[in-house]
């Protein structure tokens, strides 16, 4: 048995590898159920992957398995260099992990929560106040350091959980659901955070089922439908690659969107239905022969939802 | 958000697999900040509890009882009611506590997210469990010296022998912990396995007159050998009697610290 030692940092290099986080060919079964099949997926050092999908999807589980508490049926995971679950230890050390529950312990302060953490990830003695000073102003909880946790609001806590993930100053960050149930104006508070760490070369791997979220703050987004990436890239290169520029959506009766889908289907057009009316993607490539027989509709840019649901043919929030 | 103030994270250079005491000490040092804020009622609980206990039974049936084997009652279960203390604040600590933070409060999953393993996990929460043990499980017998057991400087080891029982009965509540469906499973618990455990550890009255089977039970009852080896530190050891008490003890941490480890796992790691 032997306690850690730390060395410097040219030292601790892991092999180099373009990729921060691989995936490869990964598998995680329970029973008679496959989470995750099959997943291939790189991360890029310095860039924020957004992996979108609807509940159930398997990002979860995903992110489970980048920190050995899920172990892949099959397949191989690299962090950083390092094989997981094998050397998942050190990968842990360089990685912060943002989890979807929140699991801050109420009755201690701020301070006292991040100073927990710089034990458990080993930031040495003589360090630690400073590394809790920096989270306590990356987080913007400064003036609230010796507040006891139960007493601050959902935002506040959810920007504790954040700080406290990053108290080390990972190179790889992984975020699960980072604003999940929050209102929209705490969760623009967290776009905030989350954009300053792209800019400060941070790696981060985001799961999350909120579209507005994967499109702003991720350099490529994957998409993933049981538990598969089922396409992958910018945002814009997706939506331009999927949806085209402009969505056409006609509201009509439901006989009538299943005649427009008839004079649709030959365009080889995508369509798919929204409610009470049907929408159109890559609408600009409308014949002119097809638009007099339908009119014009409502038109609008094309998004990342559209191309996620013409992908998955699931909704997501 | 760059600075300089901070390098940035680096990891550890043990082989991978290594036991490390680096993760011991990050989770001991959580359950410091966490007893900061509770030491006063858990503190009270601890102590308060045992001592009635001493102080009812001793006087209670104590004036019933006179003495037994030369020794009054209330020195007799002074000593008693150390193991008592031990195995009330190591097993409830291990068994509940462990399965709210990690069923309710999601604390393990947070923690195991750093370079912490469960092995190195389960460690630290029996031993800083265990801490309390032996701190706690020592105020019985000051009571009992109060009220005129005569201080011995064998005594000295009844630390030492309610921190190792409380190791393993700590792990011993971890493991079932992890063992239970669910929370109210713990009645089982509670009432079939620590009730029986301190009557028939020989506490409240010696074994002597028991069934032979209830006293081959004993044999294998942890605390009637943490029970043995704190009457013997008070009343004068017997060296191997109490080396093969001692380690029977040992040989219980063993097997309870596999069993936890191996239970926590298969509930943490899917």
């Amino acid at each position: 048995m032997t306690s850690s030692r730390l060395r410097a940092p040219s030292e601790t290099l892991a092999p180099a590898t373009s990729s921060a986080v691989s995936l490869r060919g990964v598998v995680k079964r329970f029973g008679s159920f496959t989470a995750v099949d099959g997943l291939d997926l790189e991360v890029a050092a310095g860039t924020v992957l957004g992996l979108l999908g609807p509940n159930g999807a398997g990002k979860s589980t995903t992110m489970r398995m980048l920190t050995a508490q899920s172990r892949a049926d099959e397949g191989e995971i690299t962090i950083l260099g390092h094989r997981i679950p094998r050397e998942s230890k050190r990968a842990r050390a360089l990685m912060g992990v943002v989890p979807q529950h929140d699991n801050l312990d109420e009755e201690l302060t701020v301070r006292e929560n991040l100073t927990v953490f710089t034990h458990l990830y080993r930031v040495p003695r003589g360090e630690r106040p400073a590394a809790v000073q920096r989270a306590l102003r990356m987080a913007h909880l400064e003036d609230r350091a010796d507040t006891r946790t139960d007493k601050l609001s959902g935002g506040m806590r959810r920007r504790l959980l954040i700080a406290r993930g990053l108290v080390h100053r990972p190179r790889v960050v992984l975020l699960d659901e980072p604003t999940v149930g929050l209102d929209p104006q705490i969760r623009q508070e967290l776009w905030g955070l989350i954009t300053e760490l792209r800019e400060d070369g941070v790696t981060v791997l985001m799961s999350t089922h909120y579209i507005e979220e994967a499109e702003r703050l991720s350099d490529e987004v994957a998409l993933m439908a049981k538990g598969r990436v089922v396409s992958r890239g910018a945002p814009a290169e997706l939506v331009q690659r999927y949806a085209g520029r402009a969505v056409e959506e006609f509201p009509a009766a439901p006989t009538d969107l299943e005649r427009l889908e008839r004079l649709l289907r030959p365009t080889g057009l995508p369509t798919r239905r929204t409610g009470a009316s049907l929408a159109v993607l890559r609408a600009e490539e409308l014949p002119d022969s097809v638009r007099d027989e339908i009119g014009e509709g409502d038109r609008r840019a094309a998004n990342l939802e559209d191309v996620f649901v013409t992908l998955t043919g699931e909704t997501v929030e | 958000m760059t600075t300089t103030t901070t390098p940035a994270a680096r990891p550890p250079q043990t082989p991978p697999g290594r036991f490390e005491f680096a993760p011991v000490r990050g989770v001991l040092a959580r359950e410091w900040a966490l007893y900061r804020r509770s030491w006063a009622p858990t503190t009270f609980a601890a102590v308060v509890e045992p001592v009635i206990y001493l102080l009812a039974f001793g006087f209670g049936m104590g004036s019933l009882v006179g003495a037994i084997g030369g020794y009054r009652y209330i020195e007799f279960i002074g000593t008693g009611i150390v193991a008592m203390s031990v195995l009330f604040t190591s097993m409830f600590p291990g068994l509940i506590d462990t399965y709210v933070r990690r069923v309710f409060q999601h604390a393990y999953e947070g923690m195991l997210a750093a370079p912490v393993d469960v092995r190195e996990l389960v460690t630290a929460e029996a031993s800083w469990i265990a801490l309390k043990s032996g701190v706690y499980g020592c105020a019985p017998l000051l009571v009992a010296i109060a009220f005129g057991l005569e201080p011995r400087g064998t005594m000295l080891l009844v630390p030492l022998i309610a921190l190792v029982t409380g190791f393993g009965f700590a792990l011993l509540g971890i493991w079932l912990s992890a063992l239970v469906p669910s929370i109210k499973t713990m009645d089982y618990i509670i009432s079939g396995l620590i009730t029986p455990l301190f009557l028939i550890a020989g506490t409240f009255f010696p074994l002597d007159d028991f069934p032979g089977w209830a006293r081959a039970l004993a044999q294998v009852n942890p605390l009637y050998h943490c029970v043995e080896l704190v009457r013997h530190a008070a009343f004068g050891l017997r060296p191997w009697a109490d080396l093969g008490h001692f380690a029977a003890i040992l040989a219980f941490v063993a097997l309870v610290w596999c069993l936890a480890v191996f239970q926590m796992r298969r509930r943490l790691i899917d």
